[in-house]
Protein backbone atom coordinates (compact mmCIF):
# COMPACT_ATOMS: atom_id res chain seq x y z
CA UNK A 1 0.00 0.00 0.00
CA UNK A 2 1.05 3.46 -0.66
CA UNK A 3 2.71 5.45 2.62
CA UNK A 4 0.33 8.03 1.89
CA UNK A 5 -2.95 6.66 2.32
CA UNK A 6 -3.73 7.35 6.04
CA UNK A 7 -4.16 10.87 4.95
CA UNK A 8 -5.89 9.73 1.43
CA UNK A 9 -8.34 11.74 -0.20
CA UNK A 10 -8.98 9.13 -2.47
CA UNK A 11 -12.55 6.90 -2.81
CA UNK A 12 -13.33 3.48 -2.11
CA UNK A 13 -14.85 0.90 -4.52
CA UNK A 14 -16.51 -1.77 -4.07
CA UNK A 15 -18.05 -4.07 -6.92
CA UNK A 16 -20.37 -6.82 -6.02
CA UNK A 17 -21.60 -9.72 -8.74
CA UNK A 18 -21.58 -7.52 -11.81
CA UNK A 19 -22.81 -9.31 -14.62
CA UNK A 20 -22.89 -7.79 -18.63
CA UNK A 21 -23.42 -10.34 -21.37
CA UNK A 22 -23.62 -9.19 -25.29
CA UNK A 23 -25.39 -10.61 -27.93
CA UNK A 24 -25.91 -13.54 -25.49
CA UNK A 25 -21.89 -13.84 -24.80
CA UNK A 26 -21.23 -13.65 -20.98
CA UNK A 27 -18.42 -10.85 -20.69
CA UNK A 28 -18.81 -10.56 -17.02
CA UNK A 29 -19.46 -13.26 -15.03
CA UNK A 30 -20.05 -12.07 -11.78
CA UNK A 31 -17.07 -9.86 -11.02
CA UNK A 32 -16.64 -9.04 -7.21
CA UNK A 33 -13.64 -6.72 -5.79
CA UNK A 34 -12.62 -4.21 -3.29
CA UNK A 35 -10.59 -1.12 -3.76
CA UNK A 36 -9.19 0.67 -1.09
CA UNK A 37 -9.28 4.23 -0.49
CA UNK A 38 -5.80 5.95 -2.00
CA UNK A 39 -3.81 2.10 -3.23
CA UNK A 40 -3.02 1.23 -7.07
CA UNK A 41 -5.17 -1.83 -7.93
CA UNK A 42 -4.10 -2.96 -11.26
CA UNK A 43 -6.58 -5.42 -12.85
CA UNK A 44 -4.40 -7.90 -14.86
CA UNK A 45 -5.89 -10.03 -17.52
CA UNK A 46 -5.58 -11.39 -21.23
CA UNK A 47 -6.94 -9.69 -24.09
CA UNK A 48 -10.90 -10.26 -24.51
CA UNK A 49 -10.78 -11.21 -20.66
CA UNK A 50 -13.92 -8.18 -19.94
CA UNK A 51 -11.12 -5.92 -18.11
CA UNK A 52 -12.23 -2.89 -20.58
CA UNK A 53 -15.57 -3.58 -19.82
CA UNK A 54 -15.75 -3.56 -15.83
CA UNK A 55 -14.10 -0.19 -16.31
CA UNK A 56 -16.88 0.97 -18.63
CA UNK A 57 -19.14 -0.07 -15.73
CA UNK A 58 -16.99 1.72 -12.94
CA UNK A 59 -17.49 5.14 -14.79
CA UNK A 60 -21.21 4.70 -16.02
CA UNK A 61 -20.35 4.17 -19.58
CA UNK A 62 -22.39 1.08 -19.32
CA UNK A 63 -25.18 -0.62 -17.11
CA UNK A 64 -24.38 -4.14 -15.88
CA UNK A 65 -27.15 -6.60 -16.34
CA UNK A 66 -26.88 -7.41 -12.62
CA UNK A 67 -24.57 -6.55 -9.47
CA UNK A 68 -23.75 -3.61 -8.00
CA UNK A 69 -20.89 -1.11 -7.45
CA UNK A 70 -20.72 1.06 -4.59
CA UNK A 71 -18.16 3.80 -3.71
CA UNK A 72 -17.09 5.28 -0.36
CA UNK A 73 -20.26 2.64 0.38
CA UNK A 74 -22.88 4.19 -1.24
CA UNK A 75 -24.41 2.44 -4.18
CA UNK A 76 -23.81 4.38 -7.65
CA UNK A 77 -27.03 3.81 -9.39
CA UNK A 78 -28.45 7.46 -9.90
CA UNK A 79 -26.44 9.97 -11.67
CA UNK A 80 -26.59 12.24 -8.52
CA UNK A 81 -24.52 9.77 -6.62
CA UNK A 82 -22.22 9.65 -9.37
CA UNK A 83 -21.87 13.02 -9.38
CA UNK A 84 -20.72 13.56 -5.82
CA UNK A 85 -17.50 11.51 -6.64
CA UNK A 86 -15.02 13.08 -9.07
CA UNK A 87 -14.52 10.52 -11.08
CA UNK A 88 -11.87 9.97 -14.15
CA UNK A 89 -10.95 7.98 -17.08
CA UNK A 90 -7.95 7.84 -18.97
CA UNK A 91 -8.61 5.98 -22.13
CA UNK A 92 -6.45 3.46 -23.92
CA UNK A 93 -6.00 5.94 -26.63
CA UNK A 94 -6.04 8.64 -24.98
CA UNK A 95 -9.20 9.82 -26.46
CA UNK A 96 -8.19 13.74 -27.14
CA UNK A 97 -10.75 15.82 -28.76
CA UNK A 98 -8.94 16.13 -32.56
CA UNK A 99 -10.52 19.01 -32.62
CA UNK A 100 -9.18 21.38 -30.15
CA UNK A 101 -5.59 22.09 -28.95
CA UNK A 102 -4.15 20.02 -26.08
CA UNK A 103 -5.19 22.95 -24.15
CA UNK A 104 -8.73 22.98 -24.39
CA UNK A 105 -9.05 19.26 -23.83
CA UNK A 106 -7.23 19.90 -21.26
CA UNK A 107 -9.23 22.82 -19.88
CA UNK A 108 -12.49 21.26 -21.40
CA UNK A 109 -14.55 20.21 -18.20
CA UNK A 110 -13.62 23.53 -16.48
CA UNK A 111 -14.46 25.41 -19.49
CA UNK A 112 -17.58 23.74 -20.43
CA UNK A 113 -18.95 23.33 -16.57
CA UNK A 114 -18.16 27.16 -16.10
CA UNK A 115 -16.43 26.85 -13.73
CA UNK A 116 -13.55 29.34 -13.39
CA UNK A 117 -12.81 32.47 -15.24
CA UNK A 118 -10.39 31.55 -18.19
CA UNK A 119 -7.65 33.11 -17.37
CA UNK A 120 -8.00 30.62 -14.53
CA UNK A 121 -8.51 28.02 -16.49
CA UNK A 122 -5.21 28.81 -18.60
CA UNK A 123 -2.68 28.71 -15.55
CA UNK A 124 -4.45 25.21 -14.47
CA UNK A 125 -3.76 24.12 -17.93
CA UNK A 126 -0.60 25.17 -17.54
CA UNK A 127 0.03 23.95 -14.59
CA UNK A 128 -1.72 20.32 -15.32
CA UNK A 129 0.36 20.03 -18.15
CA UNK A 130 3.77 20.77 -16.27
CA UNK A 131 2.83 17.93 -14.08
CA UNK A 132 2.83 15.79 -16.83
CA UNK A 133 5.89 16.92 -18.39
CA UNK A 134 4.07 18.63 -21.63
CA UNK A 135 4.44 22.38 -20.67
CA UNK A 136 4.91 22.87 -24.55
CA UNK A 137 2.09 21.15 -25.81
CA UNK A 138 -0.40 23.53 -24.90
CA UNK A 139 -1.20 24.69 -28.27
CA UNK A 140 -0.44 21.56 -29.93
CA UNK A 141 -2.78 19.76 -31.78
CA UNK A 142 -4.00 15.83 -30.84
CA UNK A 143 -2.60 14.40 -34.06
CA UNK A 144 0.92 16.55 -33.32
CA UNK A 145 1.37 14.20 -30.25
CA UNK A 146 3.30 10.93 -30.12
CA UNK A 147 1.65 8.14 -28.03
CA UNK A 148 3.11 8.41 -25.09
CA UNK A 149 2.84 12.26 -25.15
CA UNK A 150 -1.46 11.55 -25.83
CA UNK A 151 -1.72 9.42 -22.86
CA UNK A 152 0.15 11.56 -20.74
CA UNK A 153 -2.00 14.99 -21.66
CA UNK A 154 -5.24 12.37 -21.03
CA UNK A 155 -3.79 12.04 -17.64
CA UNK A 156 -3.37 15.90 -17.20
CA UNK A 157 -6.88 16.49 -18.73
CA UNK A 158 -7.92 14.11 -16.06
CA UNK A 159 -6.14 16.02 -12.73
CA UNK A 160 -8.43 19.41 -13.99
CA UNK A 161 -11.06 17.52 -12.67
CA UNK A 162 -9.05 16.75 -9.16
CA UNK A 163 -10.80 13.00 -9.04
CA UNK A 164 -10.59 10.70 -6.95
CA UNK A 165 -10.81 7.69 -8.32
CA UNK A 166 -8.43 7.39 -11.52
CA UNK A 167 -9.49 4.61 -14.29
CA UNK A 168 -6.39 4.18 -16.63
CA UNK A 169 -7.60 1.68 -19.10
CA UNK A 170 -4.54 0.29 -20.74
CA UNK A 171 -2.39 2.74 -20.04
CA UNK A 172 1.01 1.56 -21.75
CA UNK A 173 -0.45 -0.27 -24.42
CA UNK A 174 1.08 0.74 -27.59
CA UNK A 175 3.70 2.34 -26.50
CA UNK A 176 7.84 1.84 -25.99
CA UNK A 177 9.26 0.58 -22.87
CA UNK A 178 10.54 3.85 -21.47
CA UNK A 179 7.34 5.67 -22.04
CA UNK A 180 5.72 3.36 -20.72
CA UNK A 181 7.92 3.37 -17.24
CA UNK A 182 7.15 7.33 -17.61
CA UNK A 183 3.56 6.53 -17.44
CA UNK A 184 3.91 4.14 -14.65
CA UNK A 185 5.97 6.36 -12.94
CA UNK A 186 3.31 9.01 -13.39
CA UNK A 187 0.64 7.00 -12.24
CA UNK A 188 3.14 6.07 -9.19
CA UNK A 189 3.60 10.23 -8.59
CA UNK A 190 0.10 10.89 -8.58
CA UNK A 191 -0.71 8.43 -6.15
CA UNK A 192 1.79 9.90 -3.54
CA UNK A 193 1.02 13.73 -4.52
CA UNK A 194 -2.32 14.07 -4.31
CA UNK A 195 -3.03 10.43 -2.51
CA UNK A 196 -5.86 9.38 -5.53
CA UNK A 197 -7.37 5.59 -5.39
CA UNK A 198 -5.90 4.54 -8.86
CA UNK A 199 -7.69 1.59 -10.27
CA UNK A 200 -5.81 0.54 -13.20
CA UNK A 201 -6.43 -2.05 -16.17
CA UNK A 202 -3.65 -3.91 -18.01
CA UNK A 203 -2.00 -6.76 -19.40
CA UNK A 204 1.54 -6.05 -18.94
CA UNK A 205 2.88 -7.50 -16.46
CA UNK A 206 5.82 -5.12 -15.51
CA UNK A 207 3.92 -2.29 -14.92
CA UNK A 208 1.52 -4.39 -12.66
CA UNK A 209 4.20 -5.89 -10.59
CA UNK A 210 6.30 -2.21 -11.11
CA UNK A 211 2.99 -0.07 -9.38
CA UNK A 212 0.27 -1.94 -7.59
CA UNK A 213 -0.75 -2.37 -4.13
CA UNK A 214 -2.66 -5.04 -4.75
CA UNK A 215 -3.56 -6.78 -7.80
CA UNK A 216 -6.67 -8.97 -9.18
CA UNK A 217 -6.49 -11.11 -12.02
CA UNK A 218 -9.68 -11.25 -14.43
CA UNK A 219 -9.56 -14.55 -16.65
CA UNK A 220 -13.16 -14.99 -19.19
CA UNK A 221 -15.03 -12.44 -16.75
CA UNK A 222 -14.20 -14.02 -13.80
CA UNK A 223 -11.97 -12.23 -10.95
CA UNK A 224 -9.27 -15.90 -10.10
CA UNK A 225 -7.51 -14.55 -7.91
CA UNK A 226 -6.81 -10.76 -5.82
CA UNK A 227 -3.52 -10.11 -3.28
CA UNK A 228 -0.57 -8.45 -3.08
CA UNK A 229 1.77 -8.40 -5.77
CA UNK A 230 3.66 -11.38 -4.61
CA UNK A 231 0.69 -13.69 -3.46
CA UNK A 232 -0.38 -13.22 -7.45
CA UNK A 233 2.92 -13.97 -8.19
CA UNK A 234 3.10 -17.25 -6.09
CA UNK A 235 -0.93 -18.08 -6.43
CA UNK A 236 -1.06 -21.96 -7.68
CA UNK A 237 -3.61 -21.84 -10.64
CA UNK A 238 -2.45 -23.05 -13.66
CA UNK A 239 -4.43 -19.93 -15.75
CA UNK A 240 -3.01 -17.16 -13.72
CA UNK A 241 0.44 -18.99 -14.21
CA UNK A 242 -0.17 -19.38 -17.32
CA UNK A 243 -0.93 -15.66 -18.45
CA UNK A 244 1.85 -14.27 -15.86
CA UNK A 245 4.81 -16.72 -16.80
CA UNK A 246 3.98 -16.81 -21.08
CA UNK A 247 7.08 -16.94 -23.01
CA UNK A 248 8.30 -17.96 -26.36
CA UNK A 249 8.92 -21.71 -27.30
CA UNK A 250 12.86 -21.28 -28.31
CA UNK A 251 14.26 -23.68 -28.86
CA UNK A 252 17.85 -23.76 -26.96
CA UNK B 1 -34.06 3.60 -41.71
CA UNK B 2 -37.55 2.96 -40.25
CA UNK B 3 -35.88 0.63 -37.83
CA UNK B 4 -34.25 4.08 -36.31
CA UNK B 5 -37.02 6.48 -35.91
CA UNK B 6 -37.87 6.21 -32.33
CA UNK B 7 -34.09 6.72 -31.95
CA UNK B 8 -34.21 9.90 -34.34
CA UNK B 9 -37.54 11.02 -32.78
CA UNK B 10 -36.03 10.43 -29.16
CA UNK B 11 -32.62 12.65 -30.07
CA UNK B 12 -35.00 15.15 -31.51
CA UNK B 13 -36.62 15.63 -28.50
CA UNK B 14 -33.53 15.87 -25.88
CA UNK B 15 -32.37 18.63 -28.55
CA UNK B 16 -35.28 20.18 -28.14
CA UNK B 17 -35.18 19.98 -24.49
CA UNK B 18 -31.41 21.50 -24.68
CA UNK B 19 -32.54 24.18 -26.26
CA UNK B 20 -31.92 26.41 -22.94
CA UNK B 21 -28.68 25.53 -23.39
CA UNK B 22 -28.15 27.77 -26.87
CA UNK B 23 -26.13 30.16 -25.44
CA UNK B 24 -23.80 28.90 -23.82
CA UNK B 25 -23.35 26.95 -26.36
CA UNK B 26 -23.41 30.37 -29.23
CA UNK B 27 -19.80 30.23 -30.05
CA UNK B 28 -20.00 26.24 -31.45
CA UNK B 29 -23.62 27.37 -33.11
CA UNK B 30 -21.46 30.57 -35.06
CA UNK B 31 -18.41 28.24 -35.92
CA UNK B 32 -21.51 25.54 -37.37
CA UNK B 33 -22.84 28.00 -38.90
CA UNK B 34 -20.26 29.67 -41.02
CA UNK B 35 -19.09 26.00 -41.64
CA UNK B 36 -21.98 25.33 -43.43
CA UNK B 37 -21.87 29.15 -45.49
CA UNK B 38 -18.57 28.79 -46.32
CA UNK B 39 -18.76 25.12 -47.36
CA UNK B 40 -22.00 25.90 -49.47
CA UNK B 41 -22.46 29.65 -50.54
CA UNK B 42 -20.24 28.81 -54.09
CA UNK B 43 -22.36 25.43 -54.84
CA UNK B 44 -25.85 26.61 -54.09
CA UNK B 45 -24.80 29.91 -56.14
CA UNK B 46 -23.83 27.70 -59.20
CA UNK B 47 -26.19 25.17 -58.68
CA UNK B 48 -29.49 27.50 -57.92
CA UNK B 49 -28.65 29.77 -61.38
CA UNK B 50 -28.32 27.00 -63.50
CA UNK B 51 -31.63 25.49 -62.23
CA UNK B 52 -33.65 28.58 -63.16
CA UNK B 53 -31.64 28.93 -66.22
CA UNK B 54 -32.72 25.06 -67.08
CA UNK B 55 -36.88 25.78 -65.77
CA UNK B 56 -36.60 28.76 -67.90
CA UNK B 57 -34.90 26.43 -71.34
CA UNK B 58 -37.82 23.64 -70.39
CA UNK B 59 -41.25 25.83 -70.31
CA UNK B 60 -40.14 28.90 -71.92
CA UNK B 61 -40.50 27.71 -75.26
CA UNK B 62 -43.85 25.82 -74.91
CA UNK B 63 -45.16 29.04 -73.60
CA UNK B 64 -43.98 31.52 -75.82
CA UNK B 65 -45.33 29.11 -78.56
CA UNK B 66 -48.71 29.39 -76.77
CA UNK B 67 -48.55 32.98 -76.93
CA UNK B 68 -48.16 32.73 -72.94
CA UNK B 69 -44.62 34.62 -72.42
CA UNK B 70 -46.26 36.25 -69.84
CA UNK B 71 -46.09 32.98 -67.69
CA UNK B 72 -42.94 32.44 -67.82
CA UNK B 73 -41.47 34.57 -65.06
CA UNK B 74 -44.79 33.43 -62.88
CA UNK B 75 -43.69 29.54 -63.67
CA UNK B 76 -40.01 29.93 -63.16
CA UNK B 77 -40.80 31.97 -60.27
CA UNK B 78 -42.71 29.87 -58.35
CA UNK B 79 -41.32 26.16 -59.39
CA UNK B 80 -37.80 27.95 -57.82
CA UNK B 81 -39.64 29.25 -55.24
CA UNK B 82 -42.37 26.44 -53.71
CA UNK B 83 -40.21 23.42 -54.57
CA UNK B 84 -36.75 23.19 -57.03
CA UNK B 85 -34.83 25.60 -54.03
CA UNK B 86 -36.18 24.31 -50.92
CA UNK B 87 -35.43 20.36 -52.19
CA UNK B 88 -32.53 20.51 -54.14
CA UNK B 89 -30.88 22.58 -51.65
CA UNK B 90 -31.61 20.50 -49.04
CA UNK B 91 -29.96 17.32 -51.28
CA UNK B 92 -27.25 19.78 -51.59
CA UNK B 93 -26.63 20.58 -47.89
CA UNK B 94 -27.61 17.00 -46.96
CA UNK B 95 -24.68 15.20 -49.22
CA UNK B 96 -22.34 18.45 -48.20
CA UNK B 97 -23.13 19.01 -44.73
CA UNK B 98 -25.02 15.92 -43.51
CA UNK B 99 -22.59 13.82 -44.75
CA UNK B 100 -19.88 15.63 -43.14
CA UNK B 101 -22.01 15.77 -39.09
CA UNK B 102 -22.35 11.83 -39.43
CA UNK B 103 -18.56 11.64 -40.32
CA UNK B 104 -17.38 13.86 -37.12
CA UNK B 105 -19.55 12.83 -34.91
CA UNK B 106 -19.08 9.45 -36.06
CA UNK B 107 -15.15 9.16 -35.51
CA UNK B 108 -15.60 11.28 -32.31
CA UNK B 109 -17.77 7.67 -31.31
CA UNK B 110 -15.48 5.43 -32.49
CA UNK B 111 -12.15 6.40 -31.20
CA UNK B 112 -13.90 6.92 -28.00
CA UNK B 113 -14.35 11.09 -27.62
CA UNK B 114 -18.31 10.99 -27.02
CA UNK B 115 -17.10 8.31 -24.39
CA UNK B 116 -14.57 11.02 -22.89
CA UNK B 117 -16.67 14.04 -22.91
CA UNK B 118 -19.55 11.64 -20.82
CA UNK B 119 -16.76 11.03 -18.70
CA UNK B 120 -16.41 14.56 -18.39
CA UNK B 121 -20.12 14.81 -17.32
CA UNK B 122 -20.56 16.96 -20.61
CA UNK B 123 -24.09 16.08 -22.31
CA UNK B 124 -22.84 14.77 -26.15
CA UNK B 125 -26.31 16.24 -27.16
CA UNK B 126 -25.53 19.75 -25.51
CA UNK B 127 -21.71 20.05 -26.98
CA UNK B 128 -21.99 18.54 -30.36
CA UNK B 129 -26.05 18.02 -31.54
CA UNK B 130 -27.72 21.20 -30.42
CA UNK B 131 -24.83 23.16 -32.20
CA UNK B 132 -25.20 21.72 -35.44
CA UNK B 133 -29.01 21.52 -35.59
CA UNK B 134 -29.58 24.95 -34.65
CA UNK B 135 -26.98 26.13 -37.70
CA UNK B 136 -28.29 24.01 -40.21
CA UNK B 137 -31.87 25.11 -39.08
CA UNK B 138 -30.63 28.88 -39.06
CA UNK B 139 -28.01 28.48 -42.14
CA UNK B 140 -30.29 26.28 -44.54
CA UNK B 141 -33.23 28.54 -45.29
CA UNK B 142 -31.00 31.51 -45.85
CA UNK B 143 -29.71 29.61 -48.12
CA UNK B 144 -32.76 28.68 -49.68
CA UNK B 145 -33.50 32.50 -49.83
CA UNK B 146 -30.58 33.31 -51.25
CA UNK B 147 -30.80 30.07 -54.00
CA UNK B 148 -34.53 31.71 -55.22
CA UNK B 149 -33.00 35.01 -55.81
CA UNK B 150 -30.06 33.49 -57.71
CA UNK B 151 -32.57 30.48 -59.37
CA UNK B 152 -35.11 33.68 -60.97
CA UNK B 153 -31.60 35.48 -62.02
CA UNK B 154 -30.40 32.16 -63.80
CA UNK B 155 -34.21 31.81 -64.92
CA UNK B 156 -34.52 35.66 -66.32
CA UNK B 157 -31.07 35.39 -68.04
CA UNK B 158 -31.94 32.53 -70.16
CA UNK B 159 -35.62 34.11 -71.27
CA UNK B 160 -33.59 37.54 -72.47
CA UNK B 161 -30.98 36.02 -74.39
CA UNK B 162 -32.68 32.95 -75.44
CA UNK B 163 -33.51 33.26 -79.44
CA UNK B 164 -37.02 31.38 -78.78
CA UNK B 165 -38.38 33.50 -75.66
CA UNK B 166 -36.38 37.25 -76.11
CA UNK B 167 -38.03 37.97 -73.20
CA UNK B 168 -36.96 41.48 -71.09
CA UNK B 169 -35.35 41.03 -68.22
CA UNK B 170 -37.70 43.83 -66.74
CA UNK B 171 -40.82 42.04 -68.26
CA UNK B 172 -39.67 38.39 -67.20
CA UNK B 173 -39.66 40.09 -63.33
CA UNK B 174 -42.76 42.34 -63.99
CA UNK B 175 -44.47 38.92 -64.95
CA UNK B 176 -42.82 37.03 -61.83
CA UNK B 177 -44.05 39.72 -59.88
CA UNK B 178 -47.79 39.67 -60.96
CA UNK B 179 -48.10 35.47 -60.04
CA UNK B 180 -45.34 35.20 -57.12
CA UNK B 181 -46.30 36.37 -53.51
CA UNK B 182 -44.13 36.61 -50.49
CA UNK B 183 -46.23 33.68 -48.77
CA UNK B 184 -44.81 31.36 -51.95
CA UNK B 185 -41.32 32.21 -50.88
CA UNK B 186 -42.21 31.80 -47.30
CA UNK B 187 -43.49 28.08 -47.93
CA UNK B 188 -40.18 27.30 -49.77
CA UNK B 189 -38.20 28.84 -46.86
CA UNK B 190 -40.27 27.03 -44.14
CA UNK B 191 -39.87 23.63 -45.71
CA UNK B 192 -36.51 24.23 -46.03
CA UNK B 193 -36.39 24.90 -41.91
CA UNK B 194 -38.28 21.58 -41.80
CA UNK B 195 -35.49 19.44 -44.01
CA UNK B 196 -32.81 21.14 -41.49
CA UNK B 197 -33.97 19.49 -39.44
CA UNK B 198 -34.31 16.41 -40.68
CA UNK B 199 -30.76 16.30 -42.07
CA UNK B 200 -29.35 17.76 -38.37
CA UNK B 201 -31.10 15.16 -36.53
CA UNK B 202 -30.58 12.42 -39.12
CA UNK B 203 -27.05 13.17 -39.55
CA UNK B 204 -25.97 13.39 -35.46
CA UNK B 205 -28.53 10.28 -34.81
CA UNK B 206 -26.36 8.46 -37.36
CA UNK B 207 -23.04 9.86 -35.91
CA UNK B 208 -23.85 8.48 -32.61
CA UNK B 209 -24.73 5.07 -33.35
CA UNK B 210 -21.47 4.52 -35.56
CA UNK B 211 -19.88 1.18 -34.78
CA UNK B 212 -16.94 -0.12 -35.92
CA UNK B 213 -13.43 1.41 -37.43
CA UNK B 214 -13.39 3.62 -40.82
CA UNK B 215 -15.73 0.94 -42.68
CA UNK B 216 -18.44 2.18 -39.93
CA UNK B 217 -17.98 5.68 -40.58
CA UNK B 218 -17.85 5.13 -44.06
CA UNK B 219 -21.08 3.25 -43.52
CA UNK B 220 -22.86 5.87 -41.32
CA UNK B 221 -22.17 8.71 -43.57
CA UNK B 222 -23.62 6.92 -46.76
CA UNK B 223 -26.97 6.12 -44.05
CA UNK B 224 -27.02 9.79 -43.22
CA UNK B 225 -27.24 11.00 -46.32
CA UNK B 226 -29.60 8.59 -47.89
CA UNK B 227 -31.94 8.39 -45.01
CA UNK B 228 -32.15 12.43 -45.22
CA UNK B 229 -32.81 12.29 -49.11
CA UNK B 230 -35.36 10.15 -48.40
CA UNK B 231 -37.12 11.68 -45.57
CA UNK B 232 -36.57 15.24 -47.35
CA UNK B 233 -38.71 13.90 -50.31
CA UNK B 234 -41.32 11.69 -48.36
CA UNK B 235 -41.87 15.34 -46.13
CA UNK B 236 -41.92 17.71 -49.25
CA UNK B 237 -44.90 15.70 -50.12
CA UNK B 238 -46.29 16.15 -46.63
CA UNK B 239 -45.79 19.67 -46.00
CA UNK B 240 -46.54 20.24 -49.80
CA UNK B 241 -49.92 18.76 -49.31
CA UNK B 242 -50.60 20.66 -45.62
CA UNK B 243 -49.08 23.96 -46.94
CA UNK B 244 -51.63 23.95 -49.90
CA UNK B 245 -54.71 24.06 -48.26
Amino acid sequence: MSENQNNSSGVGLVVRGLRKSFGGQDVLKGVDLEVKPGEIFVIMGPSGSGKSVLLKHLIGLEEPDAGEIFINGEPLTTPEIAAKYRMALVFQSGALLNSLTVGENVGLYLTEHRLKPADEIKKIVEEKLTDVGLKDAVNKMPNELSGGMKKRAAIARALVIEPQLILYDEPTSELDPVSAVVIGDEILDLNHRIHVTSLVVSHDRDLAFGIADRIAVIIDGEIVTVGTPDEVKNFNDPRVKGFLHADFKRDK
Amino acid sequence: MFENIGEIILLFWRTLLALPQTWRQRDKVFDQFFEIGNASLLMVCVLSFFIGAVIALQTGPILVERSLSSAVGGVVGIAIAKELAPVMMAILIAGRIGSAMAAEIGSMRVYQEIDALRTMNINPIHYLVLPRILAIAVALPMLVVFSVLVGWFGGAMVADMNHRMEIPFRVFFADLRDIVELKDVANGVFKSFCFAIIIGVVSCHQGLVTIGGPRGIGRSVTKAVVNSIVLIVIFDYILTRFLLK
